[in-house]
C-alpha cells in the first residue's frame, strides 16, 4: 500500500526536512491581509465605543457644576433658570409607573394567549400583524392619536392619566413581542410532558411556562422602561406641561388628572424655550435622564445573568 | 370484534395528515390488553405518528388532521363526551429525550396528582405514600430517597427517563406510550428501562416505538410492522422475526432497508 509519491519521514534529507512547514511568500502575503482585515474590523469596533464616551463624558463635564443632592430635591427656580428638576423626576416617574400598570397586564396576558393559545389562523395572523404595525407607528403620531383619543374625545384632558395611556399603547406591542419570546423559550418537552399527565393549558402556563419564562417577561417589561422615560413628542401632546409648581422633595405631587412635568419634556424646555439659563442645568438634567435609564437597563441586565445562572435545563 | 375487551387499542381506517402529506394509510391495528407490544419500522413510516394519536397529543398542532376510529378500551377517544384531560390521565407518554420539568424530583412525581386534585385536597402523607411508591416501582426509591429536593434535571438520563416514567404512575394509568425510551441511553440505562418494562407489564399495557430491531426482539411480546404509513403485519414477536408472514417485513428485519 505505500505509495511512491509520499516521501519518506526518514530518508528526508537535512535540507529536505528544513524547508519543510515553512511559509511560502504566497502564505505570506496571505497573513499580512488577514492582519490588515482584522484590524480594520476592530478599529470600526472600537469606533463604536468613542461617541458614546465622548458623549457620556461630555454632558457630565458640562453637568458638573449643577449636579448635587439639591439639584435632584429642588423645584426649578426663578423662571426655571436656576433650582433643581424634582417635579420634572417625579413626574417621569410617575407616568412610567402608570403606562405600565396599564400596558404590562394586558400585554403579558395577550402574548400568553397568542403563544400559548392561539392557532394558527386569521385571526391570529390579524393580531400578529396589528402588533408588528403598532410597533412601527412613529411616536408623534402616537402622540397626536393621543391628543385626540384620550384628551378631547375621552375628556380626560391634558393630564397624568391621558399622557401613560398614549405611553402605554405605545410599548405595548414591545411588551407582547417581548413576552411571546421569553414564552416561546420555555422548551416544548416542558409543555409535553404537561399535557401527559392530562395538565389543562392553564395548569402547564401556571406550572411551567411562567415559572421559566418571568425572567425574561420583566427583563424585556423593564426596558421598556427606559424607552419610555425618554420619549416627549406623546406627552408634550397629551399632559406634560413646562412648569408646575411643586415642593421640595415632595413624592405625591400630582394627581391622575393634573399634569405634570417630565424629564425629557423639562430638558426640551430648558434647552430651547427659556432665555438665561444658567448654562448647566440643561446637562444636569440630561445627566439624570441618562442615570435613571441606565439604572433601568443595569438591573435589568443583572436579573437577566442571575435568572439565566438559576436555569438548569 | 372490535369491542373485544382483550384489546386495549384498536384502530379502524385511520388516516393522519400533517398538512397535506399523509403519515398514516388506513391503519387497522388491535392491541392486546397487558402486553407489550413495539411498533417498528423505517424512520418516516409513521409509528411515533401512530403512538402519538393514542393519546390525541398530535391534536396540539393546528396543522395535522386526523380520519377514522380510535377506541381504546373500547372507547372511541373522539367521541364527543372523552375529555382530553381524563384521556391523558389514562394514557400516559414517555418521551424520546427523558423530560423531566425542571422543579425537584418530589414535585415531578407528585405533578400529575397535584394537576388532577384541588390543591389541598391531597395531605402531605398521601403525597409521601405515593412518591415512595412510583420511585419504588421504578426501581429509584434506594438511591433518590434522601434527595427528593435536588433538581430532577441533574440525573443522570436513565434516572431521568425512569423518573418520567414513576411520574405517570401515581394517576394509575391504563397504557402507557413509549416512544424510543432508551434511544437517548446507554447499554445500562437500556438494560434497565427494559427490565423496568417487564416489571411494568401485565399491570400496563404498554406500547412501545423503537428503532432498534434487537430491543424489539427482546423486550416485546408482539411486533407491529409499518412502512410508508402503511400497516404491513402484526404477529407475535417470535414469530415475526423467524418467519415473517410479508416479504416486505422480511427484508426489513433483515437489513436490506433501515
Amino acid at each position: 500500500m505505500n505509495s511512491p509519491r509520499i516521501p519518506s519521514a526518514t530518508t528526508g534529507t537535512e535540507s529536505g526536512s528544513a524547508s519543510r512547514f515553512t511559509a511560502t511568500p504566497f502564505v505570506r502575503k496571505k497573513e499580512r491581509r488577514e492582519a490588515a482585515a482584522k484590524w480594520i474590523f476592530f478599529s470600526m469596533a472600537a469606533a463604536m465605543v468613542l461617541p458614546l464616551l465622548w458623549l457620556v463624558s461630555y454632558i457630565v463635564v458640562r453637568a458638573m457644576p449643577s449636579l448635587s443632592l439639591d439639584f435632584l430635591l429642588d423645584p426649578p427656580l426663578r423662571g426655571m433658570t436656576e433650582g433643581g428638576i424634582w417635579p420634572a423626576l417625579v413626574g417621569t416617574i410617575y407616568l412610567i409607573v402608570v403606562a405600565l400598570a396599564i400596558s404590562t397586564p394586558i400585554g403579558v396576558l395577550a402574548a400568553i394567549y397568542l403563544n400559548e393559545y392561539a392557532r394558527e389562523n386569521w385571526f391570529h395572523r390579524v393580531i400578529s400583524m396589528a402588533v408588528i404595525n403598532l410597533a412601527g407607528v412613529p411616536s408623534i403620531v402616537h402622540a397626536l392619536f393621543g391628543l385626540g383619543a384620550f384628551v378631547y374625545a375621552a375628556q380626560f384632558g391634558y393630564s397624568v392619566i391621558s399622557a401613560a395611556l398614549t405611553l402605554a399603547i405605545m410599548t405595548m406591542p414591545v411588551v407582547i413581542t417581548s413576552t411571546r419570546e421569553a414564552l416561546a423559550s420555555v422548551p416544548r418537552s416542558f409543555r409535553e410532558a404537561c399535557w401527559n399527565v392530562g395538565a389543562t393549558r392553564w395548569q402547564t402556563i401556571k406550572a411551567v411556562v411562567l415559572p421559566n419564562s418571568v425572567g425574561g417577561i420583566l427583563t424585556g417589561i423593564i426596558l421598556e422602561v427606559s424607552r419610555t422615560a425618554g420619549e416627549t413628542a406623546p406627552i408634550m401632546f397629551t399632559g406634560a406641561v413646562f412648569y408646575k409648581a411643586v415642593e421640595r422633595g415632595d413624592f405625591f405631587p400630582y394627581q391622575l388628572n393634573d399634569q405634570c412635568m417630565a424629564l425629557s419634556m423639562h430638558l426640551f424646555a430648558l434647552s430651547t424655550q427659556v432665555p438665561g439659563v444658567k448654562p448647566s442645568l440643561p446637562f444636569a438634567t440630561a445627566v439624570i435622564l441618562l442615570g435613571v435609564v441606565l439604572a433601568v437597563n443595569a438591573t435589568s441586565i443583572t436579573l437577566r445573568v442571575w435568572l439565566r445562572n438559576r436555569k438548569k435545563w | 370484534m372490535s369491542d373485544t375487551p382483550a384489546f386495549s387499542i384498536t384502530t379502524r381506517d385511520l388516516n393522519l395528515w400533517y398538512a397535506k402529506f399523509q403519515a398514516l394509510i388506513n391503519i387497522n391495528v388491535d392491541i392486546k390488553h397487558g402486553i407489550i407490544t413495539s411498533l417498528i419500522g423505517p424512520s418516516g413510516c409513521g409509528k411515533t405518528t401512530l403512538l402519538r394519536c393514542f393519546n390525541r397529543i398530535n391534536e396540539r398542532y393546528t396543522y395535522v388532521t386526523t380520519q377514522g376510529e380510535i377506541k381504546l378500551l373500547g372507547k372511541n377517544i373522539y367521541d364527543p363526551d372523552v375529555s382530553l384531560v381524563e384521556l391523558r390521565k389514562s394514557v400516559g407518554m414517555v418521551f424520546q429525550r427523558p423530560n423531566p420539568l425542571p422543579i425537584s424530583i418530589y414535585e415531578n412525581v407528585v405533578f400529575g396528582i397535584r394537576i388532577h386534585n384541588e390543591s389541598r385536597q391531597s395531605t402531605r402523607s398521601d403525597l409521601d405514600a405515593a412518591v415512595e411508591k412510583a420511585l419504588t416501582e421504578v426501581g429509584l426509591w434506594k438511591d433518590l430517597k434522601d434527595r427528593l429536593n435536588q433538581r430532577a434535571t441533574g440525573l443522570q438520563l436513565e434516572q431521568q427517563q425512569k423518573l418520567c416514567i414513576a411520574r405517570l404512575l401515581p394517576l394509575k394509568p391504563e397504557i402507557i406510550l413509549m416512544d424510543e425510551p432508551c434511544s437517548a441511553l446507554d447499554v445500562e440505562g437500556t438494560r434497565a428501562i427494559e427490565e423496568l418494562m417487564f416489571e411494568l407489564k401485565g399491570r400496563y399495557t404498554i406500547v412501545i416505538v423503537t428503532h432498534n430491531m434487537a430491543q424489539a426482539r427482546r423486550a416485546s411480546d408482539e411486533c407491529i410492522f409499518m412502512l410508508m404509513g402503511e400497516f404491513i403485519e402484526h404477529s407475535p414477536t417470535a414469530e415475526l422475526f423467524v418467519n415473517p408472514k410479508n416479504p416486505k417485513t422480511a427484508e426489513y428485519i433483515e437489513g436490506r432497508y433501515g
